[in-house]
């Protein structure tokens, strides 16, 4: 009987608060145009750390950016690997990308697959003027040559293990964990 | 060439003359010879039947062995083999084969052909118009002659209400009954199963019991306006049976059938399992005419073969190849293969207490030889007295096993039974003393 | 554009897809009934975009075989397909050459070989799809087969009622027409009475199967028949009228259509005696004039194009939770 998977913390609610608030400040320094602006945050945690990173720019610059939702279910290219649990929930994003720019947001950034295939997405709506990365977590291991132009924290990790990100929104408190994947026998 | 052979030691049921007890029966030269506690004492050649039930060999008076024309669903080789493996030594082969059995050179065939397999005794039904038409009678006294024991158009009804008159006249001449497959087309218009919930659930066309009852109340009031005698093939209606009831209490000369599909199955069987996810839902091994019905026909049927007012029990054997039934439901055709696994369905009303073991053999044995009439022609049919032909059925009536058609002797593997475990089996079969057929 | 917060469902507490295919609705649960929907939803944005189309099932090969006529459910189907990035065998085979089941088969497993994974068939006799569903390995959507069922109807025509109503529990939605011989009524029926609508079967006798009517155990509680219009129009929240199918129907059920319309049309007088706004559905194609008034067919009440344009998103997210059923 193996002993159960030890979570360790790698960033705190106060770590995750600061990072967000920094990630805020170089999109600002990056973007001086607010006004074109567009943050689109990857279902699921994606969009809860987008509507932040939006008030904590209203917060600094007084400025109200546009926060959509995208659900890349339709995109992605394992489906047959995919768990059958998860349904599709609907993609919420301006038809009017044309000559905005748009910051992508995601909790973990892993292979990077996900990312191709929210590009995909994003360019079916329309041509965005630039799409950027923001991240709260890379944890390394690309498979495609993406790279985050925001990164709360570098954690690199092993392949066998997981990182996971709490968000108070949906999982009741503000934490991200890495486990060591139990082997299944 | 028969031999000498000791039945030993089984539970001997014979209705004809009311034994049941364990007993010994002894064959010899093709005949009963002896029957007692210790009669097969000494015999060289015994068949062991402790633990079984031993009974005249079943007698199925409604079979359909396809040949001579449709071989490839069945012939009389294949079919009476089934028929020994399902217990039966007598079947009455119906005539809607290719040529019809409407001319005593094709009953000479069928008989000549069964002798040759030598697995059952085949008694050939003539039919009632040439060719089955419906239009002319067919030469009714000529198919006696030649070896017919009754008369019937089945798979069809004889529709013309007064070709039946005289079909009844004449053939009360020559003492014989005409079958009639009670069927008014008009009405069943198309039906490929019975009118009722799960047809109107399945969306496919229904054949109203209307369809069979107002035929039958036609033949019940043709039998009392001739004298001649009416024998209604495959009951399956409650309201049939109402008719009959009143029928055989006002004395008239109508007898009756019913299936052991009939006795067990409900037109449930066409909706198939729910736990697969296509399930057998259009089982079309469910497709027989007529149709299986709802609860209350089937239970109708149950007590009228109980207390006697349906005369005995018939297998309407009815063999198809695959590709006859491996289609959409409505260009199915219509039959089970039943020789096989009608003991078990049958003793299900035994093992759930509607009658006695020794009465339902009385329903598959003498009870049809009676309601036919045709005692006349082989003395001691169905019976285990002395100089009776030496029939003999030996079964287990609690032996469980798995319906597999692959391992039919039938050609026909249509069954709505696949896979369903049944209670009963037929052990050994003699027929005219011979073994036709051992899974011991 | 959302700039408040949007429920968030858990999604991981949805139970799994497990169909491999989609027969009926008889036998869908309620959870069931909801994942289609809630799918088509997200369907029905994509359609909405300027490029209607998602690479979901790109390199998935459907194939549509219709041994029936028709150019709405087909299109319908092919649309979807193409919109999830699929490739498409059409098939339309002739009534005429259609001899025996064996030829059915026969197709099912050419259409197999050549690659397809999901097949769409629509026959003229109940219970076909469920014989190709036994022979052969494709996941298989009914597309209507004989008078048995319609279930991709049925789930678009449920996608119509909720956008309009919201829930659907204890409403009343009549249909009106050949019942007898209507796969849309067969499995509008099942979906409706699952999410709780109660049905008002509207037809002259001959065109009603009596069992539909109580005495049955079987029968179901949320079900009456109501042979007069009027009656039947009282209280309702959605009023579904059906073709009175030429085709199908044998002579002798109906007198005349001229009797059939003076009795069951709906026309803006007897639309006015069920509840406001009532929606006026209409599975298609119409026979203006004869079940339905051209007035209403047009009118304010009428979802009916709504029910063409929610048809293709439906198909989408069958198309899509069947191939993920399948492992395609």
């Amino acid at each position: 009987m193996k002993p159960p998977p030890t979570a360790q913390v790698v960033l705190s609610t106060d770590d995750i608060r600061r990072a967000i608030r920094r990630i805020a400040h170089e999109i600002i320094e990056r973007n001086p145009d607010l006004g074109r602006l567009v943050l689109i945050g990857m279902r699921t945690r994606g969009v809860p750390i987008a509507r932040r990173l939006a008030e904590a720019i209203r917060g600094i610059e007084g400025a109200e950016v546009p926060v959509g939702a995208l659900d890349i279910g339709l995109y992605r290219d394992d489906l047959s690997r995919r768990s059958l649990k998860a349904t599709l929930q609907p993609t919420d994003i301006p038809s009017d990308l044309a000559g905005r720019r748009v910051v992508l947001v995601d909790d973990v950034l892993f292979t990077g697959r996900s990312i191709r295939a929210a590009l995909d997405a994003i360019i079916d709506f329309g041509r965005p003027e630039s799409i950027q990365l923001a991240v709260l977590i890379d944890r390394g291991h690309r498979e495609l040559p993406i790279r985050p132009d925001y990164v709360g924290k570098n954690i690199p990790t092993n392949a066998n293990q997981d990182v996971q990100a709490l968000l108070a929104e949906i999982d009741g408190r503000d934490e991200v964990l890495v486990t060591a994947r139990v082997e299944v026998e | 060439m028969a031999e000498t052979i000791a039945v030993r030691g089984g539970r001997v049921i014979d209705p004809a003359s009311g034994h049941d007890a364990v007993a010994d029966v002894l064959l010899q030269d093709g005949r009963i010879a002896a029957l007692g506690p210790d009669a097969g004492q000494g015999a060289s050649n015994v068949i062991d039947a402790s633990g079984l039930v031993v009974s005249p060999g079943f007698v199925d008076i409604h079979c359909h062995l396809r040949e001579p024309g449709f071989e490839h669903k069945e012939t009389i080789e294949s079919g009476t083999l089934a028929a020994a493996r399902g217990g039966f030594t007598t079947v009455c082969a119906m005539p809607n084969t290719e040529p019809a059995i409407d001319s005593a050179a094709t009953v000479r065939y069928v008989l000549q052909a069964a002798a040759a397999a030598g697995n059952a005794r085949v008694l050939p039904i003539g039919a009632v118009s040439k060719a089955r038409k419906g239009e002319q009678l067919a030469e009714l006294a000529e198919l006696a002659e030649a070896g017919a024991i009754a008369f019937s158009d089945d798979g069809d009804p004889v529709w013309d209400a007064h070709l039946m008159r005289r079909a009844l006249e004449y053939a009360r001449m020559l003492g014989l009954p005409v079958i009639d497959h009670c069927e008014d087309k008009s009405l069943v218009a198309g039906g490929v199963m019975h009118e009722g919930w799960v047809s109107a659930r399945l969306g496919l066309r229904g054949a109203p019991a209307a369809g069979e009852e107002s035929m039958v109340a036609r033949d019940i009031a043709l039998a009392q306006a001739t004298g001649g005698h009416v024998h209604l093939a495959h009951l399956s209606a409650a309201g049939s049976i109402e008719l009959l009831r009143a029928a055989r209490d006002r004395g008239l000369p109508v007898t009756a059938e019913v299936t052991p599909h009939h006795l067990a199955l409900t037109d449930a069987a066409v909706l198939g399992d729910p736990q697969d996810e296509a399930g057998l839902a259009y089982d079309s091994n469910a497709k027989v005419n007529p149709p299986l019905r709802g609860e209350t026909d089937r239970e109708a049927c149950v007590q009228a073969l109980a207390d006697g007012v349906i005369d005995c029990v018939a297998t309407d054997h009815a063999p198809h190849a695959t590709e006859d039934k491996l289609c959409e439901f409505d260009h199915a055709a219509f039959g089970i293969s039943g020789l096989e696994t009608a003991l078990a369905l049958c003793l299900s009303l035994v093992h759930d207490g509607r009658i006695t073991l020794p009465q339902l053999i009385e329903r598959l044995t003498v009870a049809p030889v009676r309601a036919l009439g045709f005692a006349l022609h082989v003395e001691g049919l169905g019976m285990l007295a002395i100089g009776a032909p030496a029939d003999v059925t030996l079964f287990d009536p609690d032996a469980e096993w798995v319906v597999d058609p692959l391992q039919f002797a039938s050609k026909g593997r249509n069954t709505p039974l696949a896979g369903r475990t049944l209670r009963g089996r037929v052990v050994a079969t003699v027929y005219a003393g011979r073994v036709v057929h051992d899974g011991r | 554009m959302t700039t408040q917060p949007s429920p968030m469902t858990p999604l991981e507490e949805r139970p799994a897809w497990k169909r491999r295919h989609l027969l009926d609705l008889d036998d869908f649960s309620r959870d069931e009934l909801e994942s289609v929907l809630s799918t088509a939803e997200a369907m029905k944005e994509v359609l909405s975009r300027e490029v209607p189309r998602v690479p979901a099932l790109r390199g998935t090969t459907i194939a549509n075989l219709f041994y029936e006529a028709s150019t709405r459910t087909r299109s319908s189907f092919e649309l979807a397909a193409k919109a999830l990035g699929a490739d498409v065998i059409n098939v339309a085979a002739e009534s005429s050459s259609v001899k025996k089941g064996e030829s059915l088969i026969d197709s099912v497993r050419t259409l197999q070989a050549v690659g397809a994974s999901l097949l769409v068939i629509r026959h003229w006799q109940s219970g076909a799809p469920y014989l190709v569903a036994r022979h052969c390995d494709m996941g298989v959507i009914n597309a209507g087969d004989g008078w048995h069922a319609h279930p991709t109807q049925a789930l678009l025509d449920l996608l119509t009622i909720r956008s309009h109503l919201g829930d659907v529990q204890g409403r009343r939605v009549v249909i009106i027409g050949d019942i007898a011989h209507s796969r849309v009524a067969r499995s509008n029926l099942w979906g409706l009475t699952r999410i709780g609508a109660e049905i008002v079967l509207c037809a002259p006798p001959t065109l009603l199967p009596a069992v539909f009517t109580a005495d049955d155990p079987r029968a179901l509680p949320a079900v009456t028949v109501e042979h007069d219009i009027e009656r039947a129009l009282d209280g309702a929240d959605v009023v579904m009228a059906l073709r009175l199918q030429l085709e199908r129907m044998q002579a002798g059920l109906l007198p005349s259509l001229r009797e059939y319309a003076h009795l069951y049309q709906l026309n803006e007088e007897r639309l006015a005696l069920a509840n406001p706004g009532a929606l006026v559905m209409h599975p298609g194609p119409m026979n203006e004039g004869v079940e339905v008034s051209p007035a209403v067919a047009h009118g304010a009440q009428s979802v009916i194009e709504e029910q063409v344009s929610n048809g293709v998103a439906v198909r989408m997210a069958v198309l899509y939770l069947l191939a993920r059923g399948n492992g395609a």
